[in-house]
């Protein structure tokens, strides 16, 4: 025998004593070598971006997208294994499509968390699969209209129909964080991946819920998810790497309510501003070297 | 769709077949309506259940809960609109439990389409789904035989229907008070209880507004003019 250890990692269903499932752990740990995610969710919509380490510069730039379209008001980014989360997002589509079947109207960000939730859960129970190696990120818009039933045909009262509940707003932008145990929360911003630590740390600087001045647009958004990838880069340690970005507006924003790439233009411009608030803090920490030269 | 062999093409080439409720099978030869009004929405019956020319059950209850504030009335056999309702009742207690919060009509209309629509060869059902929610407020649908879904202001449907377009076209209002609504779905259904050999008995009808359902009853005995305890 070749192996070590307690023999508590050899099965999923295995529980250890003290009440750990060294599967799920392992996973996270191929999590937490992939390319950083991050999601931002703010006042006008979603925003998803991810880091992408080019393995080989064979690879065609641009092609090889990370960030899928679930369905046309979600989007999902994962990182760690790349097939895993290949599957992960053929399950979201097929749990999509069968919400609108059943439903005929398209399936809130909220329940699709739920779904694929219990589906990665299901995935730490038995003794003939593995955990998925990824932590997925998915944002969506729930429409703020009122939806009709897919294909009714006719309408109500041109006044709208009697007795609605006043000043209530519905719908909104999502964004939630599902991990290989199956655990997910909803968050204003997520990270995860190799750049998470640093990635975290930039997202709880900005203001994604106030109602201020100070609270982010979906245009801002962009930026800080660009800045952010670029800051959770570890350029010392890592190749190359590509940024993906898609967001997700309201009916009245840019996106019209769908899930979409980044226009190239706002990318660029996202990427330029990025590399000049790296370069200006780096210029910043010099001055600071100087400051500190003159103090001795 | 398979055809049964009796009956005739009409001129027109449209297949009418004549049994197509089995012998002695229990028909709601009916009429039904619901109304969206200021405040939500009224559903009304009246009671006759028939098996061919006998008044199988006098005092029907054609209005069916599917949620708190999601409601049917059901024509057509009264075997295959009962069993509709149950699969969808129990659907919508289900939605409601996982999902934290009440379904919407819409949600509700979708489920009945569904089943109407992918059994329409086995089914013979006509039936008004009415509710109130938070977001929409009242809102009715109607799904005629075929299994299609048409959303409407307000909806008359069973054979007593027929006798009654007239009068709903230039008496209904668009957002009615709760009273007016009252008087207009009992003066609808009394016509059509008149003129109509297959509806008699009560009227019923069903108010869902924000309160939640309020249910009405009135009897022949007193011209429909007293309003019940149910």
């Amino acid at each position: 025998m070749t192996s070590i250890g307690t023999g508590y990692d050899l099965g999923n269903s295995i529980f250890s004593p003290d009440g750990r499932n060294f599967q799920v752990e392992y996973a996270v740990k191929a999590v937490e070598n992939g390319g950083t995610s991050v999601g931002i969710r703010c006042k006008e919509g979603v925003v998803l971006a991810v880091e992408k380490v080019v393995a080989s510069k064979l690879l065609k730039p641009g092609a090889n997208k990370r960030i899928a379209t679930v369905d046309r008001h979600l989007g999902v980014v994962y990182s760690g294994m790349v097939p895993d989360g290949r599957h992960f997002v053929d399950r979201a589509r097929d749990e999509a499509r069968a919400w609108r079947d059943t439903f005929k109207s398209p399936i809130p960000t909220a329940d699709l968390a739920s779904r694929m939730g219990g589906y990665m859960q299901a995935y730490t129970l038995y003794q003939s699969v593995r955990p998925f190696g990824i932590t997925a990120i998915v944002g969506g818009f729930d429409s703020e209209l009122e939806s009709p039933v897919d294909g009714e045909v006719g309408q109500g009262p041109s006044v709208g129909a009697g007795g609605k509940a006043q000043d209530k707003d519905y719908g909104g932008p999502f964004l939630y964080m599902i991990e290989p145990s199956g655990l997910y929360w909803g968050y204003y911003g997520a990270a995860t991946g190799k750049g998470r630590q640093a990635a975290k740390a930039e997202l709880e600087k900005l203001d994604l819920n106030g109602d201020g001045a100070a609270s982010l647009t979906l245009e801002q958004a962009v930026k800080e998810a660009a800045r952010i990838i670029y800051v959770a880069h570890d350029d010392s340690k890592d190749k190359d790497f590509e940024l993906e970005m898609s967001w997700i507006s309201g009916t009245n924003g840019p996106t019209k309510g769908k899930h979409q790439e980044v226009p190239k233009a706002l990318r660029e411009e996202a990427e330029r501003l990025a590399k000049k608030s790296l370069q200006d803090s780096d210029d910043e920490d010099d001055d600071k070297k100087e400051d500190d030269k003159m103090e001795e | 769709m398979e055809f049964g062999t009796s009956g005739s093409l009409n001129e027109d080439g449209i297949h009418v077949d004549m049994d197509r409720l089995k012998k002695g099978e229990v028909n709601l030869g009916t009429s039904i309506m619901a109304v969206t009004f200021k405040d939500g929405v009224i559903l009304g019956a009246d009671s006759r259940t028939t098996t061919g020319a006998f008044i199988a059950n006098r005092v029907t209850d054609k209005l069916t809960r599917v949620h708190d504030t999601i409601w049917c009335c059901r024509s057509g056999s009264a075997a295959d609109t009962q069993a509709v309702a149950d699969i969808v009742q129990y659907q919508l207690g289900l939605f409601a439990m996982r999902n934290g919060k009440p379904p919407t009509t819409q949600t509700a209309a979708s489920i009945f389409q569904e089943i109407c629509y992918s059994n329409k060869d086995r089914l013979s059902a006509g039936l008004i789904i009415a509710g109130w929610d938070e977001r929409h407020g009242g809102q009715v649908y109607s799904i005629p035989l075929g299994g299609s879904l048409h959303k409407q202001p307000y909806a008359i449907g069973g054979s007593g229907s027929t006798y009654i377009y007239g009068f709903c076209d230039s008496n209904w209002k668009e957002g009615m008070e709760e009273a007016e609504a009252v008087a207009f779905v009992k003066e609808a259904l009394k016509e059509a209880i008149k003129w109509d050999g297959s509806s008699g008995g009560v009227i019923r009808m069903v108010v869902l507004t924000a309160k939640g359902a309020d249910r009405h009853l009135y009897l022949p005995d007193s011209d429909y003019k007293i309003r019940h305890a149910t």
